[in-house]
């Protein structure tokens, strides 16, 4: 049979065979990772053992990747169903009552999951509950296996008293079981809650378990123990957990100082500093030097703009490719009148879907998202960082801070001369 | 260029585990890639150091625990060659060096400690731990009776005496121990060839790269091909870059790519294209599903693009000269070089790694960069490795290495290859080398047989001024 016609998508500019005038089927885009089937992540620990923190993380980091991601709480489901919690007693092992509401709520957890999976368009659910017996994960999985879902177990395993003491004092003495208690007596509770799982709990064992695919986390990331790794997107879980760490630090990110295009109204190019945009950086480094940062690593692009805002902090930075502007392609240096009147299908294009739309020759958002994924994983290994950068590159990297979807992405407000410090606290 | 600072103190891996266990496939192969990504990597195999201090391998009583004459040869060569690590990473510019031995008690670990810690290196242990006699048993055909020490021995006699090998090593074999005496260490262990990891103590980013990159290698046969899009209307008109379609000739291509597809016969070939319309043609003629890769796009070449090589050096002379003079190195204004499409290709060599069956339908710069790591080439030959239209490349893992088959489709295409000019003065500015990514060729202590690939082209010359290329340094002190 005769090769297929293409034809060129308008607004992302890709490629795609048609038939009759209507797209065939037939490629794929490789956004990131394209998942086959569902995957089904199931986490595992003792309470206090930052499950809920790695679900919300890795669930933040893989939609911001492009994988529909969502998670399942079951304690949630869990509040919603008794209203009121009274004490640790709701979780002692002989609690009949307690038992089968805690069933009902993981059941209809999972119920949800498989909406997500089946009907929904999701591809990752990440199912955050303690999963503590061999018996419950069995469960989880034959119900994975019933729906073509592939299973993978994430475990934190953590024996330090500290550790668990500050998880307790960030993010469950502020839980609503405790809106009605002392710290004092929200901790004590908290630990007689975790005693009745202790008994029970089945760690994922080498022998037992060797067929499941999962990691096991150990003192929060000292070591890790991978097994049976099935498929891409697994692979780059197992290496995005293998990166995070608890260690508190900031992250700076700001726009190079404005431009002399910018003064044009000119996008793109690779234009110097403006007499303004010179005073930030002067600015910028008195801001640093007040901050006292211990051991502040500087990051730039490659472009001119930024390199000259670096330069005024007297110290050494790091220059990187894909952090560079947008490519505008065909309209770079160009005005948006230009563009409008130059190209005015592009033009109204790029406001239908700012996120996916891209120029001609040049990128889209989703693009800038795909290239940035180094400068965010070596964000997660690093501790204090400053990154100066573009308009559109910051928009990226603060949609992944702030979980922020991609229809919000392209509309975040990220103005010159202004630097957003970020920090991690609790859960977000 | 740039990315994050790869490496600061150099660093030391360590090889673990017993005879046939894969250490030395791990050492090669991991040092071709990190040598790839620009990072000076060099194995330092014990075993070369004692054939080249023992002459005549006679027999497995070499390796005997109680053999003290042999102990004490064998500790001399360990010395040695952890005498030429230090060297390699203290005066020959190296990043890290691979110590491949057995390295298998505790004294020995305890000794290579001692060493990294007098000189400042980071230590990081690659232990290879398997217990399935079937393994064993391949990798002892695979690349033990082909060892030189066997030379003179029939196979049956050389698997019988690398057994007996083998068991000499066994009763003071140590494994590392992350759960208590080696907790401080940082470790991976590689178990059942990659079916589970056990990963201690990451320090820093280079060190979450080889574990990333371990976890993602397999050893299943399988085989990688590389070619280009089938002839396009620009290669017709000599005109370089764009999102041109196929000429007639092209389309002739993909219909015999087609044919060379179905008769090879593979099970679950994956087919990736770029996401410029000439390679998508091609991949329709299979008709396979295909993936669109957006990192497989040909090198942007910026202000240049669409132009002829003379339009280029007609309007742009300077630029045209610089790039003869530096062909790795230099961007197009408002392009790319090699070197950033090394940097962006690197997500796509790792997928490959986890693949199997797989036909990469790209482009001439980009199948010259994944050729260049698959064949191990240095960032001086990459860019003149000949990656003719109409000719796919059948790539195929052997041993410690990869069998390389050139197969022409009989299509006539133009030649699109420009050999390198031998008068082009030499000689980048030094400080375009630091941080950046310079893939280079997996250094060889010893001589070994080079794989041969290519026919002869016709040469394309012509002649140049010289002239240094600038770079704004990548690192630099502020005012």
């Amino acid at each position: 049979s005769p090769a297929r016609e293409l034809t060129q998508n308008p607004l992302q500019k890709t490629w795609e065979p048609y038939n009759n005038g209507l797209p065939a089927g037939h490629s794929a885009q490789r956004g990131v990772c394209m998942t086959n089937c569902p995957t089904l992540i199931v986490m595992v620990g003792l309470p206090a053992r930052g499950k809920t923190y790695i679900s919300k993380k890795l669930t933040r980091y893989l939609n911001w990747i492009g994988v529909p991601t969502k998670e399942f709480n079951v304690g949630q489901y869990r509040r919603d169903l008794v209203k009121k919690y009274k004490s640790f007693e709701f979780f002692l092992p002989d609690n009949e009552e307690g038992l089968k509401i805690r069933k009902q709520c993981a059941l209809a957890a999972l119920n949800d999951v498989r909406q997500y999976l089946s009907e929904e368009n999701g591809h990752v659910a990440v199912f955050d509950a303690t999963n503590t017996t061999r018996e419950r994960r069995e469960t989880i999985y034959k119900f994975g296996e019933e729906n073509g879902y592939k299973t993978f177990f994430v475990e934190s395993v953590c024996v330090d008293p500290e550790v668990i003491a500050a998880n307790i004092v960030q993010v469950k003495l502020g839980s609503p079981d405790y809106v009605d208690c002392s710290n004092d007596e929200a901790t004590e509770d908290f630990m007689k809650r975790i005693e009745c799982y202790k008994n029970s709990y089945e760690t994922l064992d080498e022998t037992l378990d060797k067929d499941l695919s999962y990691i096991k986390i150990m003192d929060v990331g000292r070591s890790y123990l991978v097994n049976r790794v099935m498929d891409h997107i697994q692979s780059r879980i197992v290496y995005y957990l293998m990166n995070i760490h608890v260690t508190p630090r900031s992250i700076y990110l700001c726009r190079h100082g404005e431009s002399e295009l910018n003064l044009k109204g000119r996008i793109g190019g690779d234009p110097g500093l403006s007499v303004r945009g010179k005073e930030f950086a002067k600015s910028l480094a008195q801001f640093i030097n007040e901050q006292n940062i211990k051991d502040l690593k500087v990051w730039t692009s490659q472009m001119k703009r930024t390199i000259q805002t670096a330069e005024a902090l007297g110290v050494p930075y790091e220059q990187w490719k894909v952090l560079n502007e947008i490519d505008a392609g065909v309209c770079e240096e160009m005005t948006y009148e230009e563009i409008q009147e130059n190209y005015p299908l592009e033009f109204a294009l790029r406001d239908q879907d700012k996120y996916r739309y891209r120029y001609p020759k040049g990128e889209s958002y989703e693009d800038l998202v795909q290239r940035l994924e180094p400068v965010i994983m070596e964000l997660e290994r690093q501790e204090n960082v400053l990154v100066i950068c573009h308009q559109a590159v910051m928009r990226c990297l603060l949609a992944y801070f702030l979980d922020k979807p991609a229809e919000q992405l392209p509309y975040l407000k990220c103005p010159l001369h202004t630097v957003l410090k970020l920090t991690p606290v609790a859960y977000g | 260029a740039c990315g994050p600072q790869l490496a600061n103190s150099p660093t030391v891996i360590v090889m673990v585990g017993l005879p046939a266990r894969g250490k030395t496939y791990i050492s090669k192969k991991l040092t071709r890639y990190l040598n790839w990504i620009g990072v000076p990597t060099k194995v330092f195999n014990v075993g070369e150091y004692r054939r080249e201090a023992v002459k005549h391998y006679s027999s497995y009583d070499f390796f005997r625990p109680d053999n003290e004459e042999a102990m004490k040869v064998r500790r001399q060569c360990a010395l040695a060659a952890l005498r030429d690590v230090k060297l390699y990473l203290t005066e020959e510019a190296g990043q890290i060096a691979v110590f491949d031995a057995t390295n298998t008690t505790r004294e020995r670990r305890g000794m290579i400690l001692n060493f990294a810690k007098e000189n400042g290196f980071k230590v990081f242990f690659i232990e290879s731990v398997c217990n399935d006699p079937t393994v064993v048993a391949s990798n002892v055909m695979e690349v033990k009776l082909s060892s030189p020490d066997y030379r003179d021995c029939n196979s049956t006699d050389a698997m019988e005496d690398f057994m007996k090998r083998i068991n000499c090593y066994q009763a003071s074999y140590q494994p590392l121990d992350p759960d208590d005496y080696d907790r401080e260490l940082s470790l991976i262990k590689v178990i059942d060839v990659g079916r589970r990891f056990l990963v201690n103590r990451v320090q820093d980013h280079i060190q979450s790269r080889i574990v990333y990159y371990l976890m993602n290698i397999h050893v299943q046969p399988r085989t990688i091909y590389l070619c280009r899009h089938g002839e396009s209307e620009f290669n017709l008109k000599g005109r370089i870059g764009g999102d041109s379609g196929l000429s007639n000739r092209g389309k002739k291509f993909a219909v015999a790519l087609n044919k060379f597809v179905e008769e090879q016969n593979l099970k679950d070939l994956k087919v990736w294209t770029s996401q410029l319309k000439r390679t998508i043609q091609t991949a329709e003629a299979l008709q396979l599903p295909y993936e669109q890769w957006k990192a497989l796009n040909e090198i942007d070449a910026g202000v240049c693009e669409e132009m002829t090589y003379e339009e280029i050096r007609e309007q742009h002379p300077e630029e045209f000269a610089l790039r003869d003079q530096d062909k790795y190195y230099y961007r197009y204004p408002s392009g790319e070089s090699y070197q950033d499409l090394v940097q962006r290709l690197e997500p796509v060599i790792m997928e490959l790694e986890r693949q199997e069956n797989v036909l990469v339908i790209c482009h001439q710069a980009v199948m010259r960069c994944l050729l260049a790591y698959f064949l191990d080439k240095s960032a001086d030959e990459m860019p003149y490795l000949k990656c003719p239209l109409h000719t796919v490349l059948k790539l195929t893992p052997v041993a410690y290495g990869c069998r390389v088959e050139s197969i022409s489709l009989n299509i006539e295409a133009v030649n699109t290859h420009r050999e390198r000019l031998e008068e082009a003065k030499k000689g980048p500015n030094p400080l375009m080398r630091r941080n950046s990514v310079t893939p280079l060729a997996s250094p060889e202590p010893t001589k070994k047989p080079r794989i041969n690939s290519f026919e002869e082209h016709v040469a394309v010359s012509s002649a140049l001024p010289g002239c240094v290329p600038q770079e704004v340094p990548t690192q630099m002190p502020g005012q």
